[in-house]
C-alpha cells in the first residue's frame, strides 16, 4: 500500500513546538525524514540541544498527532547530522519575529558560535542591541535589549 | 561504530564512553547545586542551562554505553546503580563548589578541555561519537564562552574579585593535568575512534591566553600521579557524598518513575 507521505510529513511538521508559541517543529527543521517501511512510516526527528527537555514532549506529542490520524508510525530521534538553526525556514524566522524573538544569524560551518554579531530588534528593527545575558528562559535562546526602543527581547541563538 | 562483540577494543571503548558521560554527569550535578542561590538571577539560569546540557550529553553517553555492553541496562542504571570506584570521571569535575570565583575557575578549565575534546571527536571514526561530537560542540562553545568571560571579568576586576578569581584557580589547579592526560587510550586513537592529537595543546593555550587576559598568575605546572586518576576510578570523598545525593531518591524508591 502506497502511503500518502508528504500528508503524514504535514501532520508531524504542523505539531506546535512546545516552549515557542506558534511555531511548529516544521518551522524549526527538526523532521528529518519519513519514510515508508513495508505499511508503516518511520519518522526521523532532530534534536536541537542535546538536553533539550522539550524533546521528549515533542516526540510524544508527534506520535500522538499520527495516532489521531490513524497513521502507524515509528518516531525516532537521531543527533546525526547535527541540528542548526539554518534549518529553520524563512515562515519560521517571520514566526518567531512575529512574536518578539530575534530570528537567528546564519550559523555557517564555524565550530565556535558566532553570537557577537549584531542583533536586530524584532520590534524596532535596530541593531543597537546588547546581549543582557548568554542563557535565557530556554537552551535556544538569549535575552538581549535594545537600545533604541529601549524593549528587552529575545534572540535564538545561532548554532 | 564498532561491533558489539567482546574483543578489548570493545572495552577500551565502553570505558572511554563511561569517563565522558561520568564526566558530564557529575559536573551536571554541581552545578546544579547552584540553583535558586547564585549570585544573580541570569547566573542562575546560565548554570543551570549548562547543567542541562551536560546532562543531555550523559545521557547520550549512558544510552551508547548500554547497547556497548549489552547486558539489557539503560541509561539509568550507569547514574543511579553504580558506587563511586565505579565512576570514571576526572577529579576536577567532583569539586565542590567552593565560592563562584572557584565554580568558575573548574568550569573554565572542564569547558577549556572539552571544547577541545569534542572538537577533536567530531572526526571519530565510531559514528555514534562523532554525531554527539558534532552536536555537543556547539553547546560546550557556549559554555567556554560564559566561564571565560566571568574568569576575565573576575580576574580583570576590583582587588576582591582579582584575589578570589586567583584563589579559586590556585585551588582547581591540581586537577587540570588529569584533564587532558588519558595514557591508557592509545589503542583508541591508532583506530581512529579518539583522534585527540592535538587535545592538549588546544586546551593549554586556550588556558595560558585566558588567564593571561584575566591578569591573573598561572599556577606552577602540576606533574599528573601515574596513579590514583579519577578516570580510573580513584575518588575523593566529594563524589561519595555528591553520589548519595543524586542517587538516593532512585535507590530509595526502586522502579519508580517521575
Amino acid at each position: 500500500m502506497a502511503l500518502d507521505l508528504d500528508a503524514i510529513r504535514e501532520i508531524a511538521a504542523s505539531v506546535d513546538d512546545p516552549e515557542l508559541p506558534h511555531v511548529t517543529i516544521g518551522d524549526l527543521g527538526i523532521v528529518r525524514a519519513v519514510e515508508q517501511h513495508g505499511d508503516r512510516v518511520r519518522i526521523t526527528l532532530t534534536p536541537t540541544y542535546t538536553g533539550c527537555p522539550a524533546t521528549e514532549e515533542i516526540l510524544a506529542d508527534v506520535r500522538s498527532a499520527l495516532s489521531a490520524a490513524h497513521i502507524d508510525a515509528e518516531v525516532t530521534m537521531v543527533m546525526s547530522p547535527a541540528w542548526t538553526t539554518d534549518w529553520i525556514t524563512d515562515a519560521g524566522r517571520e514566526k518567531l519575529r512575529a512574536v518578539g524573538i530575534a530570528p537567528p544569524a546564519p550559523a555557517g560551518q564555524q565550530p565556535s558560535v558566532m553570537l557577537d554579531l549584531p542583533v536586530a530588534c524584532p520590534r524596532c528593527g535596530s541593531r543597537r542591541t546588547h546581549r543582557i545575558a548568554d542563557f535565557g528562559a530556554t537552551a535556544c535562546k538569549a535575552p538581549y535589549r535594545c537600545n533604541a526602543c529601549k524593549e528587552p527581547f529575545e534572540s535564538f541563538k545561532s548554532l | 561504530m564498532l561491533m558489539t562483540d567482546t574483543t578489548g577494543g570493545n572495552a577500551a571503548l565502553l570505558n572511554h564512553v563511561l569517563r565522558h558521560g561520568d564526566r558530564a554527569l557529575v559536573l551536571a550535578q554541581r552545578l546544579g547545586e547552584w540553583v535558586a542561590g547564585s549570585p544573580e538571577l541570569e547566573e542562575d539560569m546560565a548554570l543551570a542551562n549548562i547543567s542541562l546540557d551536560l546532562l543531555g550529553q550523559a545521557r547520550v553517553l549512558y544510552t551508547y554505553a548500554a547497547e556497548l555492553e549489552g547486558l539489557g541496562h539503560d541509561e539509568d542504571h550507569f547514574a543511579y546503580w553504580r558506587g563511586p570506584d565505579q565512576f570514571r570521571n576526572p577529579l576536577i569535575v567532583e569539586q565542590p563548589n567552593g565560592d563562584f570565583a572557584n565554580t568558575i575557575a573548574r568550569q573554565f578549565l572542564h569547558d577549556a578541555y572539552a571544547v577541545a575534546h569534542w572538537d577533536a571527536l567530531r572526526l571519530s571514526s565510531d559514528e555514534t561519537l562523532a554525531a554527539l561530537a558534532a552536536r555537543a560542540i556547539k553547546e560546550t562553545s557556549f559554555h567556554l564562552r560564559h566561564s571565560r568571560g566571568w574568569l576575565v571579568r573576575l580576574g580583570d576586576g576590583t582587588d576582591e574579585s582579582h584575589r578570589r578569581m586567583q584563589a579559586g584557580l590556585d585551588a582547581m589547579w591540581p586537577f587540570a593535568a588529569e584533564l587532558a592526560a588519558l595514557a591508557d587510550e592509545n589503542e583508541l586513537r591508532e583506530c581512529g575512534v579518539v583522534p585527540d592529537a592535538g587535545v592538549r595543546a588546544a586546551f593549554e593555550t586556550v588556558v595560558a591566553l585566558a588567564i593571561g587576559e584575566a591578569t591573573l598568575t598561572p599556577p606552577a605546572p602540576v606533574e599528573v600521579a601515574t596513579s590514583g586518576s579519577g578516570w580510573d576510578g580513584t575518588h575523593s570523598q566529594h563524589l561519595v557524598d555528591l553520589l548519595d545525593e543524586l542517587q538516593v531518591l532512585a535507590r530509595a524508591h526502586r522502579g519508580a518513575s517521575w
